[in-house]
């Protein structure tokens, strides 16, 4: 059975421009749910650019990714905004009329989001791991070859062998190793980009004959019925040889794949959701969608223009959620009544 | 206008201007040459705009710098010869420039 919750707008996504809807939706009274596949929120800024510096965000001559993240979750924080980190939404299930829209979204997690608007802002879609392009590997995905750990306990006395040199990689080879009978780390060079308390762990316990570090690539697999039997690893030498083992985490990054969003029904055009310029509106009355995944004449995939976007949408999300409430336009600077949702009156 | 020649994992080459001043993997997208996505748009950020220098320029177009052999680890099928295209330069010095799109970027 699924966990259900009830809100007034479900956010699929959490990147700067499904953070900010949070804040313009909380001016207008409506309550929301973010779900986002990273364990994380701030989307591209946070994942792909945090140290990286951005100059055209209006009122901030500089702010790097993720301060501006920082920031807007700041900025959403008097409206208790509900995160569910780390989970992907598979399924939209459409319930409402177009005058009155009712939706259940579905996330992987098994849990069930009901709202009466939902704002796609997925951005390039979600973030998913990187597959080496290594043949055959996809048979073993989910039995021996596991792109994120779920479940620690399935590790247990097995011989695992970890590839990558990032703090993913670095960090489930020191979580699993108490746990797993044999930790080996494969990386293609003696450098790590990973954080340096955990680089001079992983080295102590290679050091202590605890943990096995082989510098090269895996270039093949070996196994049956989804069970890894050994991988074939070139070693820098150019030597090449088999490593037995039963399970394989490849770490290699995270990429955007559009994913399920492509079978909810909405019109797309070239993995982008048009929308209405006045409200941001997707082709079904009651889903927006906001930030990069939109598409619109003249559209421009940048941080303020999802801002902007946001803003408009919340507008026509009220209607849904308040069909018998007028809206007062009103200034944050002057409004006593939006001061006082703010907590700052 | 200097001539890079991109050859996809098919062995399959394709010749175009490249304009000085911008980089490799900008030139790519430019002539949309298959096999490159830099999905960060050039901000050494992504790894998906990797390609293979061919032997006789791995010289003239020199080493990756520390950010972006860090950011290779995220490549697949890393070798000597790999480079981030968004780091490479065109300038008049690299005309005639071979390089090499891999498999699978991302
Ligand atoms: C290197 C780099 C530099 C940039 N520099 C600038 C700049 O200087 N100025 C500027 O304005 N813009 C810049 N951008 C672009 C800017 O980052 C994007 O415009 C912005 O992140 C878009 O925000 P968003 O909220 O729409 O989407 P995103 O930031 O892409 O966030 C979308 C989120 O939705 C999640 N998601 C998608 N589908 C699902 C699903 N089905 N289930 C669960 N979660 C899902 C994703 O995991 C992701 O976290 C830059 C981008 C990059 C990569
Ligand atoms: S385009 Fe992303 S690293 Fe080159």
């Amino acid at each position: 059975m699924s966990e259900v919750f009830a809100t007034d707008v479900a956010i699929v996504g959490a990147g700067p421009v499904g953070l900010f809807s949070v804040f313009e939706l909380g001016l207008l009274d409506m309550k929301c749910h973010l779900i986002d596949i990273l364990s994380k929120p701030g989307g591209q800024c946070a994942e792909l650019y945090p140290e990286k510096p951005i100059y055209d965000v209006p009122g901030y001559p500089v702010i790097n990714g993720q301060e501006l993240v920082d920031n807007l979750m700041k900025q959403a924080h008097p409206f208790g905004p509900t995160f569910h980190l780390g989970e992907m939404v598979e399924r939209l299930e459409t319930l409402g009329t177009a005058e009155r829209p009712l939706f259940r979204v579905h996330t992987d997690a098994g849990k069930a989001i009901e709202a009466k608007v939902v704002i796609v802002a997925a951005g390039g879609g979600s973030f998913m791991p990187k597959k080496p392009p290594i043949p055959g590997l996809d048979a073993f995905e989910n039995t021996s070859v596991f792109y994120s750990v779920r479940k620690m306990d399935h590790f247990r006395g097995r011989r695992v062998v970890i590839v990558g040199g990032g703090d993913s990689a670095l960090d489930w080879a020191l979580n699993l190793h108490p746990i797993a009978s044999r930790i080996t780390l494969i990386h293609r060079r003696a450098a790590f980009r990973a954080a340096p308390h955990s680089v001079n762990a992983m080295h102590a316990l290679v050091e202590s004959g605890q943990l096995d570090f082989v510098l090269g690539q895996v270039t093949s697999v070996k196994g049956e019925g989804g069970q890894l039997a050994a991988l074939v690893v070139r070693k820098e030498s150019g030597e090449t040889v088999d490593l037995p083992c039963d399970d394989m985490l490849p770490f290699f990054g995270l990429t955007m794949k559009l994913g399920p969003i492509g079978e909810w029904g909405l019109n797309l055009h070239e993995n982008l959701i048009p929308t209405d310029t006045a409200r941001f509106e997707t082709s079904t009355p009651g889903i927006f969608a906001v930030g990069d995944i939109n598409t619109y004449p003249g559209k421009l995939k940048l941080i303020l223009c999802g801002f902007h976007e946001a803003a408009l949408a919340a507008q026509k999300a009220h209607h849904y959620v308040y069909p018998d409430k007028k809206l007062v336009f009103q200034y944050t600077t002057s409004s006593t009544n939006l001061q006082r949702k703010l907590g700052v009156s | 206008m200097t001539k890079i020649t991109f050859i996809d994992a098919t062995g399959e080459p394709r010749t175009v201007d490249g304009q000085d001043g911008s980089t490799v993997m900008e030139t790519a997208l430019r002539n949309s040459i298959p096999g490159i996505e830099a999905e960060c748009g050039g901000a050494c950020a992504c790894a998906t705009c990797h390609v293979y220098v061919s032997d006789e320029w791995t010289e003239k177009v020199g080493s990756p710098s520390q950010m972006e052999e860090d950011m290779l680890d995220f490549a697949f099928e890393v070798r000597p010869s790999s480079r981030l295209s968004c780091q490479i330069k065109v300038s008049p010095e690299l005309d005639g420039l071979v390089v090499t799109t891999p498999a699978k970027q991302g």
